[in-house]
């Protein structure tokens, strides 16, 4: 398994970059993970979004699908794809410190 | 009198009161089985009557011919599940308490979940396919059509029986190309996956196929809306894809039942333990087939399989032992490919579907990942199997646990 450096912190990944241990997360980490997935910036809507997908993972071990965090964390599924462009549940997922989710079947 | 109460009479339901009359003494136990209609569709049928190969009279049978004697079947539909109470609430104000309870209520396509896909123009140029009233409506329309844009399109994973819009691509190109149209019409297959199917080595070899028969892949293209007056869809990130039929898979979802019952997830569909089947509303409700969450396929054979293994836990269950079989994720589909071949696919939760013979090793008569006609016959002939077999319960020769005999890495 790999690990990295990021914002000075050492942190184990999987082989498509998806942190294997969640705890090791804080908002400089998700700075740097935003910044390789293309948004340069974490508005208030991203953390609502992060911050659920945290509280999700956490009591349920996976990761939430998007009908599950448009229903569940206030933000559309239209503005969801505008916060995450290319895939919110995917790209989330990884800023957000969590495994990849297991999606569907 | 101990009361088993079953809901739902489809592929799973049934499968399950036959397993469970032939072993439950009349004596100590009253049977229930509810639906909410008289008639069993051969639901993987409905592939084939677009294409007119199938006619509604090949898929659709009474229910009552099919479940077992000595039950009372009760014709109504499920108002709520009351888990604390161990009852059901019927429509119509009937109530039926249990000892134990099998949920089977299926999923559904429900189209009114996309923005625009019921307008004017659904049934006329906007089509499913999984439902007996949209697939003889496509039949009627490709029967005259001569030529365009046939955009095939999934909305949302998960959706039953995964393989079936590839299917109906790879039938499409078959059905234009024999009747001299195939220069006329343009196949594009727009899925939110990232590619033509959800395993890496199947995917890799069916996208091939996508190409080999010359339909287009959009891959991850999230379903937004369906825009009928300019005869497009959209995506949630707005790409745009022009049709001039669309044939569409909806989101799939459970009962609305479940939804009532207060015990769904986002999709109604029900909390359930992937190994053991029991659900984790309650230890005396047990789910089978596409209403679980579980993370298989939704389809028939996986309902089949889990039946094996439900059956063995319910009676661990009645017998107040701690359920002892484990479900393994087993799926097993032929996929049609056109042109009297087909596919085979045979995988679990652990192990994506590999080349090799089926069932016997080294032998088959069927193929694994290859396009033959043997797997063609295989699945013409299942139909057959599905009435006569596979409903009543009856052993056939493939296990409930995958085998990786005679499969190659």
């Amino acid at each position: 398994m790999p690990t990295r450096t990021i914002a000075n912190k050492s942190i184990d990944v999987d082989a498509e970059g998806f942190m294997t241990n969640y705890k090791d997360w804080d908002l400089e980490v998700a700075k740097v993970l935003a910044t390789e997935e293309g948004i340069a910036a974490l508005n208030d809507r991203h953390l609502i979004v992060l911050n659920f997908m945290r509280k999700e993972f956490e009591t349920k071990g996976d990761g939430p699908s998007i009908r599950k965090l448009t229903k569940e964390s206030g933000v559309p599924t239209k503005e969801l794809y505008e916060l995450f462009p290319g895939g919110p549940a995917k790209k989330a997922a990884k800023i957000a410190g969590i495994k990849k989710p297991h999606g569907c079947i | 009198m101990k009361k088993f109460v079953i809901l739902g009479a489809g592929t799973a339901g049934t499968i399950m009161a036959n397993k469970l009359a032939g072993v439950l003494s009349r004596d100590d136990w009253s049977i229930t089985v509810v639906d909410r209609d008289e008639t069993h569709h051969y639901q993987p049928g409905y592939l084939f009557i677009p294409f007119g190969i199938y006619s509604p009279r090949d898929v659709v049978k009474p229910r009552r011919d099919y479940l077992p004697r000595g039950i009372e079947v009760v014709m109504a539909g499920i108002d709520v599940i009351e888990p604390e109470q161990n009852r059901v609430r019927l429509q119509g104000g009937r109530v039926l308490g249990y000892d134990f309870l099998i949920i089977a209520t299926g999923a559904r396509p429900v189209p009114a979940q996309t923005e625009g896909m019921l307008g004017d123009r659904w049934h006329k140029d906007v089509f499913d396919f999984y439902t007996l009233e949209g697939a003889t409506a496509l039949a009627r329309r490709l029967k005259h059509w001569e030529g365009g844009r046939l955009v095939v399109n999934i909305v949302e994973m998960p959706i039953k029986c995964p393989v079936a819009p590839l299917e109906f691509s790879f039938l499409a190109d078959w059905f234009f190309t024999d009747r001299g149209l195939r220069d006329k019409v343009e196949i594009e297959y727009v899925t939110p996956l990232p590619g033509a199917f959800t395993k890496p080595k199947a995917s890799a070899l069916l996208g091939d196929f996508l190409d080999k028969k010359r339909i287009k892949l959009a891959a991850e293209f999230a379903t937004g809306s369906v825009d009928q007056g300019a005869k497009k869809i959209v995506s949630w990130d707005g790409r745009e894809i022009g049709y001039d039929i669309l044939v569409t898979v909806p989101t799939n979802m459970g009962d609305e039942a479940i939804a009532r019952s207060g015990f769904g997830d986002e999709l109604n569909f029900i909390p359930t333990d992937k190994h053991t089947l029991r659900s984790k509303v309650k230890d005396n409700i047990f789910v089978l087939g596409d209403a679980t969450d579980l993370p298989a396929s939704k389809a028939g054979s996986v309902a089949h399989f889990q039946a094996d293994i439900l059956f063995e836990n319910i009676l661990d269950a009645i017998d107040d032992r701690p359920p002892g079989a484990k479900f393994d994720g087993h799926a097993n589909c032929f996929i049609e490919s056109g042109f009297n071949k087909g596919l085979l696919i045979d995988f679990n939760y652990e192990t994506e579907p590999l080349p090799g013979k089926f069932p016997l090793p080294g032998v088959g008569p069927f193929s694994l990942l290859e396009e033959t006609k043997m797997n063609h016959y295989g699945k013409m002939m299942f139909r057959w199997v599905y009435w006569n077999l596979l409903l009543r319960g009856a052993e056939l020769p493939i296990e409930a646990e995958m085998t990786m005999a005679g499969k190659r890495r």
